[in-house]
């Protein structure tokens, strides 16, 4: 259980380190789409859209499904539940952290002007 | 006494970005209205440091910081939870390069520590901040995914306390 459970974190961080790659999956988190509207949509010919996709759902965070000639793409079983959650409350935290950070900061910049006007 | 008025119009909050970037690494970036100087002295000035490290979002209680904020030099937070416990988090300081580079170790979780990096670097008024955390290993990195020590705080830092003293037991 546990290897397997590594496996899969090391196809999704793999697949998670690509730009293109995420914003697939923000894409697919709104909508369910084709590869076809997923290349338009990215500026990329439908081979590279293919393998993108193809990196994504052998992770478990696309499935695809082939209609007639169209293939459809939606988030898989394994969305991002346990990746993003972990990332994303990392995010929070980090974000949390550093806009208090931004108010320290101005306040520091603000003393030093009153501290140079001062001077001169 | 209006300073704070006229600034107020940054509508633009800069973004925190997170990325994992290898397997044993994940990379925090975040760009500052300052120059390094100013971003350096708000992580190396304890009292100040104190402010921003526990958020007013985050429910917990920080009870006591010290540091001797120089290559060599130790750290250690102590937090309230619940307020019948409290936790610990500590470890050395590997570099601290004034206005550029703070390095440091966490040790509360004893060997299996991941060592953080933080580098500062001036384009043009701003300071784009690097937070870089290096994982002993590709396991010690999967087990802290799977033990969903960060998951509840993309919710709510409510959850935070619960997630402390998950990373505890």
């Amino acid at each position: 259980m546990v290897h397997h459970s590594g496996a899969r974190l090391d196809a999704s961080f793999a697949a998670l380190s690509d730009a293109t790659r995420r914003g697939v999956l923000e894409r697919l988190g709104r909508a369910d789409a084709s590869i076809t509207e997923l290349a338009e949509k990215f500026h990329m010919t439908l081979t590279g859209m293919k393998k993108h996709v193809g990196v994504l759902e052998r992770a478990g965070l696309v499935a695809t499904e082939k209609v007639g000639r169209v293939r459809t793409c939606k988030l898989g079983p394994s969305r991002l539940e346990h990746e993003t959650a972990w990332i994303e409350g990392y995010r929070q935290l980090w974000s949390a952290r550093f806009d208090e950070l931004d108010e320290i900061i101005a306040e520091l910049k603000r003393k030093e002007q009153v501290n140079e006007r001062k001077k001169s | 006494m209006n300073a704070r008025k006229a600034s107020e119009p940054d509508t633009t909050k800069n973004h925190t970005t997170v990325e994992p970037k290898s397997e044993r690494e994940i990379v925090v970036t975040r760009t500052f209205d300052a120059p390094a100087r100013i971003v350096f002295q708000a992580w190396t000035t304890p009292e100040l440091f104190k402010r921003w490290w526990v958020p007013k979002s985050m429910p917990l209680a920080l009870l006591s910081y010290e540091a001797d904020i120089r290559t060599g030099g130790a750290y250690r937070l102590v937090f309230d939870v619940d307020g019948t416990k409290t936790m610990a988090f500590f470890g050395k300081y590997l570099e601290v390069t004034p206005h550029s580079r703070i390095v440091w170790t966490n040790d509360e979780s004893g060997e299996d520590g991941a060592v953080s990096t933080v580098t500062l670097e001036e384009k043009g008024d701003k300071t784009l901040m690097v937070l870089h955390e290096l994982y002993r290993s590709k396991e010690v990195r999967d087990a802290a995914l799977a033990s969903g020590a960060y998951e509840g705080m993309g919710e709510t830092f409510g959850q935070l306390d619960e997630v402390l003293v998950t990373l505890s037991a």
